[in-house]
């Protein structure tokens, strides 16, 4: 394990206020030359004890473990040996299932495997469905899939930061946060009418358009969620207990974290500035004005830092989106993909004999295949599916980021303490509902 | 086309069985007994450098004379490049392709899914086992056109082998190399690990 040393000006607790009315801030504890603080080595491990490995069962209903992940560790004293992993435990079989149901009836389940990201999983898997059709979606909708996808990930990210607050010792956080991402919910629910299971999309364009007024409370959204993002990186960021408890955790170098497949801001943290948004451009995302926020150490420090700066550029993306959202029709006009609307459906003839073939047999997509990538939370989701020119896809692969991203938990947990492998699993932010599938 | 089908032919000569680009994505198809070494060509030429691996699967056609396919999704991030690669299995041949895991650490468990979906093994890699089924699990590999969506058993025969089997006997062989943890261990288990028997069945 590399040493890692890197100065964070701390603050901690308060006495009262300043001059100014902010809190003033002191250290919790100083050393006698008033300058580092010292931290007392832990007591010798009982000698007779010495050498002797124990063998510890995390999970797999241990609510810190985020799901039903087990941990099998192996220590020395309160050291990690080493990690095995063992996953599973939700697999329902999403792919099968994939196999037996038209393009259309698979959103549901994307919805249900990276659950935190529901809107942004309905957003990428058409997508892929869509270069497999070969069509190309009206302005509006893509805009709109950008918003969908930058709100998503908002969600995304304040749930993994309030749970690992929670699990490092921060209750205020998580609270103020999740109120942030019920006013996220809010918004969503307005817009599809659904809060967690959102379903979304529709090859060729989106279920609904936007209600009245909905672009307004989405301003209001982005100009006052970056405050509540200030009172948190206040009492976060430069936290004595946070920064102890995170900083120099399960880092890996940029080397490794490329060799071990990390992606999004695992990979980011340890100084990698790949990010699907930017290298591989989908929904225009190359024309939107944005920062990849980039670590240096690669621990949980850097990841939450990574994961906090992107909630900003979120904000930024959602404000140059709601700008140039265009007018015009949300879905293309090709009923022979996307259903004809509902009116036209019980008045034209034309229209509902197309009403009736989608619903009965579903679009077909010539034969061929596609793998299309977005950024999501987590990092890379792929979508791969492949076409043998019926209305049911041959092959439909999730690529799950947090399933590649947890592959490396032994190689990160390795040497560090027992209570430290709940703050650098927590860091890895995982789904299990994506990684079982 | 990706031009690095040009080098890959150039370099690989016969090898690279066939090449073709479908809605913008190359696909290489290789021979199947050189996979690793043409992955490893790709990660280590400074020219190529395919550093990251996206995706290792598998795709079966409803047409079962077809060849199995084993894919592989390799990015370069220094030259915005996508390649994808493919094996093609056929059937009545042992299911088996060199593993890519001495180039990618991240292939661990994607092969190891792979396998367990579809019962296709990574020569080389150094824990196959299966990932996301528990190792007791009989009805073969479920990501096969074969296995009915519902299973192969019966719901009777799924209900009766889940009761079966022992929910403390989930420790790998692996996890139980630890001696005093092994000691510490019910009889009954001790004895049916001793015997070879990897987890609970």
């Amino acid at each position: 394990m590399a040493t890692i040393k890197r100065t964070v000006e701390v603050e901690l607790s308060t006495t009262g206020l300043d001059a100014q009315g902010r809190p003033q801030r002191v250290p919790l504890a100083v050393a006698e030359d008033g300058s580092t603080v010292t931290v007392a080595a832990p007591p010798a491990i009982e000698p007779e004890r010495e050498g002797v490995h124990m063998l510890i069962n995390i999970g797999p209903q241990l609510p810190a473990t985020h799901g039903v992940l087990r941990l099998v560790l192996e220590l020395d004293g309160e050291t990690v040996v080493r990690c095995i992993p063992h996953i599973g435990y939700l697999h329902c079989g999403f792919e099968k299932i994939g196999e037996y149901r038209q393009y259309n009836q698979i959103i549901p389940w994307t919805d249900r495997e990276d659950y935190l990201n529901s809107i942004g999983n309905n957003v990428a898997f058409v997508l892929g469905a869509e270069r497999l059709f070969g069509i190309e979606t009206t302005e509006r909708c893509t805009v709109l899939r950008v918003i969908a996808m930058e709100l998503s990930r908002i969600i995304s990210h304040l749930v993994w930061l309030g749970t690992t607050c929670i699990d490092i010792g921060a209750y205020t956080p998580f609270l103020w946060l999740f109120q942030e991402r019920e006013n996220v919910y809010a918004l969503l629910e307005r817009w599809v009418g659904a809060r967690l299971t959102t379903t979304a999309t529709r090859v060729g364009g989106m279920a609904a358009d936007l209600p009245n007024g909905w672009t307004e409370q989405l301003q209001t959204f982005i100009t006052l969620f970056p405050k509540t993002l200030d009172e948190v990186d206040r009492v976060l960021t430069k936290n004595g207990i946070w920064v102890g408890r995170t900083i120099g955790l399960g880092a890996m170098t940029a080397e490794e974290a490329l060799n071990y497949g990390l992606s999004g801001p695992m990979l980011r943290a340890s100084g990698v500035a790949y990010d699907v948004r930017k290298d591989f451009p989908y929904l225009d995302y190359e024309t939107y004005d944005f920062e990849v926020p980039v670590g240096t150490n690669g621990d949980v420090y850097d990841r939450y830092l990574v994961r906090f700066e992107e909630l900003r550029q979120s904000v930024r993306i959602l404000e140059q989106a709601l700008r140039r959202l265009p007018d015009g029709p949300v879905n293309i006009d090709d009923h022979r993909v996307i259903l004809p609307p509902k009116s036209k459906a019980t008045s034209e003839m034309e229209s509902m004999i197309h009403h009736f073939k989608q619903v009965m047999e579903g679009p077909r997509p010539p034969i061929g295949e596609s793998y299309v990538a977005v950024e999501s939370p987590k990092g890379e989701k792929g979508y791969y599916m492949v076409s043998d020119g019926t209305s049911k896809p041959v092959r439909w692969r999730i690529r799950p980021p947090s399933f590649v991203n947890l592959s490396a938990i032994p190689r990160m947990v390795e040497g560090h303490l027992l209570s430290d492998v709940i703050a650098i699993n927590a860091s890895i932010d995982i789904v299990m509902g994506e990684i079982d599938r | 086309m990706n031009p690095t089908v040009d080098a890959l032919r150039e370099k690989f000569g016969a090898a690279i069985q066939r090449a073709d680009v479908v809605w913008g994505e190359t696909t290489v198809v290789v021979e199947r007994t050189r996979v690793a070494e043409i992955v490893r060509w790709l990660h280590d030429d400074p020219g190529q450098s395919y550093v990251y691996l996206s995706d290792v699967t598998a795709v079966e056609n409803r047409d079962v004379e077809q060849p199995l396919e084993v894919v592989w999704h390799l990015r370069s991030l220094a030259f915005r490049r996508f390649l994808r690669l493919k094996a093609l299995l056929p059937k009545g041949t042992p299911l088996e392709v060199p593993s890519v895991f001495p180039i990618f650490k991240s292939a661990d468990w994607m092969e190891r899914e792979c396998f367990d979906m579809f019962g296709v093994k990574f020569v080389g890699h150094p824990d196959l086992r299966r990932l996301l089924m528990w190792e007791g699990y009989k009805e073969g590999f479920p990501l096969r056109k074969d296995i009915p969506l519902l299973g192969r058993f019966s719901r009777a025969e799924q209900l009766r082998q889940a009761l079966a089997a022992n929910p403390e006997a989930r420790y790998s062989k692996e996890e139980l190399s630890i001696a005093d943890a092994f000691e510490d261990l019910p009889q009954d288990m001790r004895a049916r690990l001793r015997s070879g028997e990897k987890t609970g069945e």
